[in-house]
């Protein structure tokens, strides 16, 4: 790991969180540099949501603290974190099922206050997203789980995030959509968007990552460029369905 | 013993599950009130119209009440029992701006060349605004200090805070130094005007004189009330569905964790709702206490029971459901009194909150509740 800090876009510090008196993240550092993709996995329960939401200040670490471009973040509050340009897009999509796709992307900006910034996004995102431009006005709870899925991305690319937080983004879609949306990513990232993918799907995710971090129930088990682990033992035998 | 003979004979057993014993009632009860209009139409068509314009008038104005009740619980799932509080506070609110400081009539004492009608109207809608700030800013307050900080406790708490916050309301209201727990008469901040619609014509009622038989009187009371009532519920629905903020209530109301992963100032949201609510409360009270024009510290109690089963029985959290339960319960309430009986004003609004929820507890517009954690 790099040592000048000034590169580090995330960076996360010993954080420990708790659910009440459950123990979730036991002490965690990771850092993510401006453009990577960087990949979390780990098993169910891990705590690789648990992470995310901590850094989107849903949740607050008891100890530790988070940094984002050089700036204390930990103690801020989720719209001051979205403002500063981290976004995340959370685990099962949580699309507003009773909102419109048109409300739903304006609600990504709603940070935003300058209207053609906000109107110039909506273009942007319905050119990578055709389908949702062809079902605009239909209610979010109405999409198919694939375009739900888009949505949720267009949804968080709608306030211009310099670091996307995505949430298992591949979760329950065909291997034909799993493709595209990584795809997707891979574009988003190339357009300068750095981005903290976690993911059950190991392989995929690690295929597109720049560097990738295991999570074991609350702890850093393991981490290192995703093509090495790509072809560690370990992981492996635990994420990528044995030896091959 | 009644039991074990339910459980045997299949029957019976039947009818109890699928609660055909309550449809049954309800769909005799439908039939036995469509009867009794249509006879009560038959029987005396002015007098019926007369009574369904009051009915009308009084749905309204418990449409502005009930509206609050369904937008806090939509947000927060609280039933805010200080609504009817701040509906009273509201009805206050009016009573001393046009009282002490004749706000009403403020624009025609700056300009008296204006057409009296004109100044007058802005004057009402000058007091009506005055009802509405103090009411939106007293739930504001209400919700920081005794709400905002139950908002993760067991959901009892919150509500038996709100049965404290409304005793509160009260009984402040009722100190000698407040609004006293006199009866106090409410100078209307409109003159009264009635029209006669009769065979012979339309024409306006000359004071203290009786209307001929056989005719329809219409106050202009009726007028401002549903004109007030629908300007606001036009307002409302531009809010809820267009505004920015309006939006982001809709998606608070549904899913507070994303809706703060999107950058929504969720404890902002939810002030603003209690405002919005608590200032359409606040209107309600002006055109409450100028329809009957007596004030009394405890005077919230009873309408704000009466939104409170409409917004149940439109289905409590929908806003369309809000507006025709009350309309429902305004036409119940003034049909029961006309027709059966005067005391029945009160009890028809409750023996529905009871039928709703023994056949339908989720309302005529509600859904089956979406718990989020
Ligand atoms: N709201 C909560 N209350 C109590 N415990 C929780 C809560 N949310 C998560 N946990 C616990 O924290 C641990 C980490 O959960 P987390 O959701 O972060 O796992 P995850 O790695 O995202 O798993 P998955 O891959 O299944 O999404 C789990 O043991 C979980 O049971
Ligand atoms: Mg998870």
């Amino acid at each position: 790991m790099s040592d000048n800090s000034s590169d580090k876009l995330l960076d996360i510090q010993d954080i420990h969180v708790y659910y009440g008196a459950i123990y979730a993240l036991k002490g965690i550092t990771f850092s993510l540099k401006k453009g990577e993709i960087v990949a979390l996995i780990g098993a169910n329960g891990a705590g690789k949501s648990t992470t995310l939401n901590t850094i989107s200040g849903l949740l607050r670490p008891r100890i530790g603290t988070i940094w984002f471009n050089g700036k204390e973040i930990t103690q801020s509050p989720s719209e001051e974190i979205v403002r500063k340009g981290v976004v995340q897009v959370p685990e099962g999509r949580k699309i507003f099922a009773t909102l419109s796709v048109m409300e739903n992307l304006e609600m990504g900006a709603f940070t935003q206050s300058d209207h053609a910034k906000i109107e110039s996004g909506i273009q942007h995102v319905f050119q990578r997203f055709p389908r949702l431009s062809e079902r605009k006005s239909q209610l979010g709870g109405t999409l198919s789980g694939g375009e739900q899925q888009m949505l949720a991305i267009a949804r968080g690319l709608m306030s211009a995030p310099r670091l996307l937080l995505l949430d298992e983004p591949s979760m329950g879609l065909s291997p034909l959509l799993v493709e595209q949306i990584f795809t997707i990513i891979r574009d988003i990232n190339d357009q300068g968007t750095s981005i903290l993918l976690v993911e059950q799907n190991a392989q995929m995710a690690l295929s597109i990552a720049d560097r990738a971090y295991v999570l074991e129930t609350g702890r850093i088990v393991l981490e290192g460029p995703a093509q090495d682990l790509l072809h560690n033992e370990m992981v492996i035998e635990a994420y990528l369905g044995g030896h091959q | 013993m009644n039991a074990s003979v339910a459980q045997k004979n299949p029957l019976v057993e039947a009818v109890i599950r699928r609660g055909l014993l309550g449809k049954g009632f309800l769909v005799a009860l439908a039939i036995l009130a469509l009867w009794k209009l249509a006879s009560s139409f038959m029987a005396g068509p002015t007098v019926f119209t007369q009574q369904v314009v009051n009915g009308l008038q009084l749905g309204f104005v418990y449409a502005l009440i009930a509206l609050g009740y369904t937008m806090v619980y939509g947000i927060v799932r609280l039933i805010n029992f200080a609504h009817g509080d701040v509906f009273m506070v509201g009805a206050f609110a009016s009573y001393f701006a046009i009282a002490r400081w004749d706000l009403n009539l403020w624009l025609s004492k700056v300009f008296p060349t204006l057409p009296f009608w004109l100044s007058n109207a802005i004057g009402v809608i000058t007091v009506i605004l005055v009802s509405m700030v103090t009411c939106a800013l007293l739930a504001f307050i209400i919700e920081r200090v005794a709400y905002k900080p139950l908002r993760n406790a067991p959901r009892i708490s919150a509500l038996i805070t709100a049965i404290g916050v409304s005793f509160f309301l009260e009984y402040f209201g009722a100190l000698p130094f407040v609004f006293t727990s006199n009866f106090i008469t409410y100078e209307r901040p409109i003159n009264v005007i009635n029209w006669v619609i009769s065979s012979q014509g339309v024409y306006v009622l000359p004071a203290g004189e009786a209307p001929p038989p056989t005719s329809i009187i219409f106050s202009n009371i009726s007028l401002y009330i549903i004109i007030v009532s629908l300007v606001l519920l036009f307002f409302l629905n531009y809010l809820v569905q267009n505004t920015r903020i309006g939006k982001a209530m809709r998606a608070t109301a549904y899913d507070k964790p994303t809706a703060r992963l999107m950058g929504i100032n969720v404890d902002g949201i939810i002030s603003v709702t209690f405002a919005v609510g608590a200032s359409l409360a606040g209107a309600a009270g002006v055109l409450y206490a100028t329809a009957f024009p007596q004030l009394y510290f405890v005077m919230g109690i009873i309408p704000g029971l009466k939104a409170f089963v409409a917004a149940v029985l439109g289905g409590i959290g929908s806003i369309p459901g809000a507006l025709v339960g009350s309309l429902i319960i305004g036409e119940a309430e003034v049909l029961s009194a006309a027709y059966i009986s005067t005391p029945m004003r009160d009890a028809v609004a409750f023996s529905i909150l009871v039928l709703v929820l023994l056949v339908r507890p989720t309302g005529l517009f509600g859904e089956p509740s979406r718990e989020k954690a």
